[in-house]
């Protein structure tokens, strides 16, 4: 389109982005998409401004400039639609840069773009930890400006998916929490694992899941009495008891679904998290495991710095799943920290990146020491978003179970460098995704298993399914210790499955029903993680028949599942298990309780992969699933379990069934997610 | 006189007043603004006179608030890097250096020596811009809109 009317366009979309919904706006840019995408642009410097305002209009956005941050957020709260993105300065004298990204993100649920001058690692570090969905580097190019729509297309799936799941993350949730409470000893487990079932025969979420995943909810914005009101609930509950559903109940909206009570509550928990900086161990994980672990994980640092980086940096990272990842990664020594140590830093606190996070890429690139990483590239892209919601929900119970199993792996050192060994090729591989990974990041957090990273890297990095939404780093390697993959289940396509570290725990068996869990919890978590790398890792676990101890079991049962699952077409069938297993950790921001889904998703997944993928998985997946660190505790798996391979549309049901049909013929498997023989034992609630 | 504003544009990048930025800001320029350039190195030049002063103050004050003096810099710098004002550039990352190792001799020599690039340049471009506007619309992107 020549300029000029590109620039009638722009003007006519910058006089509409002023109005309330924006619509006509909306839908004259629907058109022309990424013409007239709504940007506002922050900065004190009136000479940048200028500039940045007319390079924008260049690209043909819809521009609005503003030179206060107190202004800027004034008018995003006015006209709650009427923007797409936003790009500030970091340094402004009114107020943070980071403190408005974050007030962004609470509120308006926008991807944001961070700008400076400064490009100290720390700095950027920071725009990564809060939740930034890119760093730019003054002077700004414009050609730097003219990809930044994809930022929003990539926010906007995410939701999507998050809606779709959003069904999934009670059942997460619940899940969840019966894990939590729920012994991991292996009887407990079993407990778990029926009760948790039961809890999803009852469920009828997934119906309603699957209903709402065809629509797209519009999206919520949270104005600041809204938020407050929130707020207000979660105090009321107590942040480790407050779940979406008994905070929608308290807030009373009319109109206020659970998802966007689910989805909001996990970046709140990150805020929290980032508050309250490194020591905090984090309340929002469900099991206090993720401190435990984050001491075990120390030296983990570089499995989980550079996976958790890059799920973090995907952006859904849930802190937990971070902190899990990261304790696994800094658990083991092997790990090299290659990236983010800051991550380190943040195990304490759990980095709970930003759901906003979408630093991703650029932290990606760092988690090369992760294979795990790398796993999670592979995972999932053909994960459809069925599946993801599957596996966020996973993801959730796995995330759960992931921070136990983290603490669990926490204790068996061994397993850890297995997983960090395992995660970090895997790590590799994905890291490049990169901002898909952001989400990814929240489902892989879980995984620290290590299993999963190694199968799932391996996959990951291979299958291609997955990618589409799972950029997620590969963060296999991450769950070493905790299983706490941080599966960057981003989207679903993000999660490059790395990270399934599900690899080596013994409990493999039981990793198939994680996978399930996965599901779950990744409603919480946007875009799912596509697990599909954890896939990978059961195949590999499968192949290393010997070193898997149970993963071989549980590889067989998933592959079983998954020819009886269907699994989404992944191309990888067993990945999609796994893809699922892995979002659904990520998903769930919030709730490490998708990690722990996520890792038993990579578990799941590795074995159902281990035959597809057998490529990647299969060796990082072994070396996993003899850590054991899979710890995965079945309760959470449990629920998830049957459902390791998600179908289409995540059934948990049907996974479940089909897990459990696996089960029958794998007779331990069901204890197996327990894991309860396995140095994992320990997973402490 | 159009090769005359050719010629004086190209030395200004060659004696590296200039880098490559400032051609993107060249590249922005098209005919519903014609004089982009103009305009925003007329404003960076008034928003960071403001920003001279201040840096001026504060090294008047004794003794040297180097956090602050580093943030003035810092954001000087933003700017003068966003037009593409390369020595000023230069001489405002020694300044933060000597900033950062609290090198108050260092920083007052590094500031004189700004001040003299930052002089310099505004001459050489208003002279340049002048000549532009005498001449008429120029060619002056070398990349394709």
């Amino acid at each position: 389109m020549n300029l000029s009317s590109g620039k009638e366009y722009i003007s006519t979309a910058s006089s509409s982005a002023g109005w309330k919904a924006g619509d006509a706006a909306a839908a004259a840019a629907a058109d022309q998409f990424p013409a007239g995408l709504r940007v506002l642009v922050v900065d004190d410097d009136p000479t940048c401004l200028m500039i940045l305002e007319k390079m924008l209009r260049t690209c043909l956005y819809a521009v609005t400039k503003c030179s206060r941050a107190e202004t800027a957020l004034l008018m995003l709260r006015e006209n709650k639609n009427g923007f797409d993105i936003v790009i500030s300065d970091v340094h402004m004298p009114d107020m943070d840069g980071f403190k408005l990204l974050e007030h962004i993100g609470l509120e308006m649920d926008l991807p944001v773009i961070m700008m400076s001058a400064d490009d100290g690692k720390h700095v950027v570090m920071k725009g990564v930890t809060h939740g930034a969905c890119d760093y730019l580097i003054k002077p700004v190019r414009i050609e730097a400006l003219k990809n930044i729509w994809q930022h929003v297309v990539r926010k906007r799936k995410n939701e999507w998916r998050d809606f779709e799941q959003s069904g999934s993350v009670e059942e997460g949730d619940r899940l969840l929490k019966q894990s939590d409470d729920a012994d991991y000893s292996s009887s407990a487990n079993e407990g778990n694992w029926k009760s948790s079932k039961r809890r999803k025969d009852d469920e009828d979420e997934t119906d309603e899941r699957d209903d709402t995943s065809t629509l797209k909810k519009p999206r919520v914005v949270w104005s600041v009495e809204l938020h407050q009101q929130f707020v207000a609930a979660v105090n009321q509950l107590g942040i480790d008891k407050a779940v979406p559903k008994k905070i929608l109940e308290l807030m009373n909206v009319p109109g206020l679904t659970r998802e966007n009570v689910a989805s909001h509550l996990q970046k709140y928990r990150l805020y929290l998290r980032r508050l309250s900086g490194v020591s905090q161990h984090p309340s929002n994980l469900n099991s206090s495991f993720m401190s435990p672990q984050e001491a075990a994980f120390g030296p983990l640092s570089s499995l989980n710095g550079l996976d958790l980086q890059t799920l973090a940096a995907t952006g859904q990272l849930p802190a937990q799943s971070l902190a899990t990842l990261q304790a696994a990664g800094l658990g083991r020594s092997a790990g090299k920290p290659g990236i983010p140590m800051p991550f380190v830093d943040q195990r304490n606190i759990f980095s709970f990146e930003n759901p906003k996070l979408r630093f991703g890429e650029g932290q990606q690139q760092h988690v090369n020491n992760n294979k795990q990483m790398n796993l999670l590239h592979g995972i999932p892209t053909t994960m459809e978003p069925k599946q993801l919601a599957g596996l966020h929900h996973t993801a959730q119970s796995m995330g759960n179970m992931n921070m136990q199993v983290a603490s669990n792996g926490s204790q068996s050192s061994q397993n850890n460098p297995l997983l960090m060994q395992m995660a970090q090729p895997q790590a590799r591989g994905q890291v490049t995704n990169d901002s898909s990974l952001g989400h990814a990041t929240r489902l892989l957090s879980p995984m620290g298993q290590p299993i999963l990273s190694n199968g799932v890297a391996a996959n990951v990095s291979t299958k291609t399914g997955i990618q589409e939404n799972v950029r997620a780093p590969s963060y296999n390697p991450v769950l070493q210790t905790s299983s706490m993959l941080n599966f960057p289940m981003n989207h679903a396509s993000e999660l490059p499955g790395n990270s399934f570290p599900l690899g080596t725990t013994p409990g493999i068996p039981s990793l198939t029903p994680k996978v399930a869990f996965q599901e779950d919890v990744n409603s919480d978590s946007k875009g799912s993680v596509g697990f599909m790398p954890s896939y990978d890792i059961f195949s590999d676990l499968n192949q290393h028949k010997p070193q898997n101890w149970e993963l071989q079991n549980i590889g067989m049962t998933f592959d079983a599942s998954q020819h009886s699952n269907n699994l989404q077409g992944n191309h990888n069938h067993s990945q999609p298990v796994l893809v699922q297993q892995g979002f659904s950790s990520g998903q769930v921001n919030g709730q490490n309780k998708s990690a722990t889904v996520i890792s038993k998703a990579m578990f799941s997944a590795g074995d159902s992969t281990g035959h597809a993928n057998a490529q990647n998985g299969n060796q990082h997946l072994n070396s996993l699933l003899v850590d054991g660190t899979v710890r995965v505790k079945s309760e959470t798996v449990a629920d998830a379990t049957p459902t390791n391979l998600y179908p289409d549309h995540f059934g948990q049901e049907d996974l479940m069934s089909a897990l459990l049909k696996q089960q029958d013929a794998i007779a331990p498997a069901e204890h197996e997610f327990d894991f309860d023989g396995y140095s994992l034992g320990n997973i402490p609630e | 006189m159009r090769r005359q504003l050719a010629i004086m544009r190209q030395s200004l990048f060659d004696q590296g007043y200039l880098d490559e930025q400032f051609i993107e800001l060249e590249e922005l320029q098209d005919d519903a603004n014609p004089n982009f350039v103009e305009e925003v190195v007329t404003l960076y030049f008034r928003d960071s006179a403001r920003l001279i002063l201040n840096i001026q103050q504060a090294l008047e004050r004794k003794p040297f608030d180097f956090n602050k003096l580093d943030g003035y810099m810092h954001q000087f710098k933003g700017s003068s890097s966003s037009i593409g004002a390369n020595k000023v550039k230069a001489e405002s990352t020694l300044f933060r250096e000597y900033c950062r190792s609290a090198n108050a001799e260092g920083c007052l020599r590094a500031f004189q020596q700004l001040k003299k690039e930052y002089a310099t340049l505004r001459k050489k471009l208003e002279a340049y811009f002048q000549l532009a506007r005498q001449t008429g619309p120029l060619e002056t992107a070398s990349r394709p809109k």
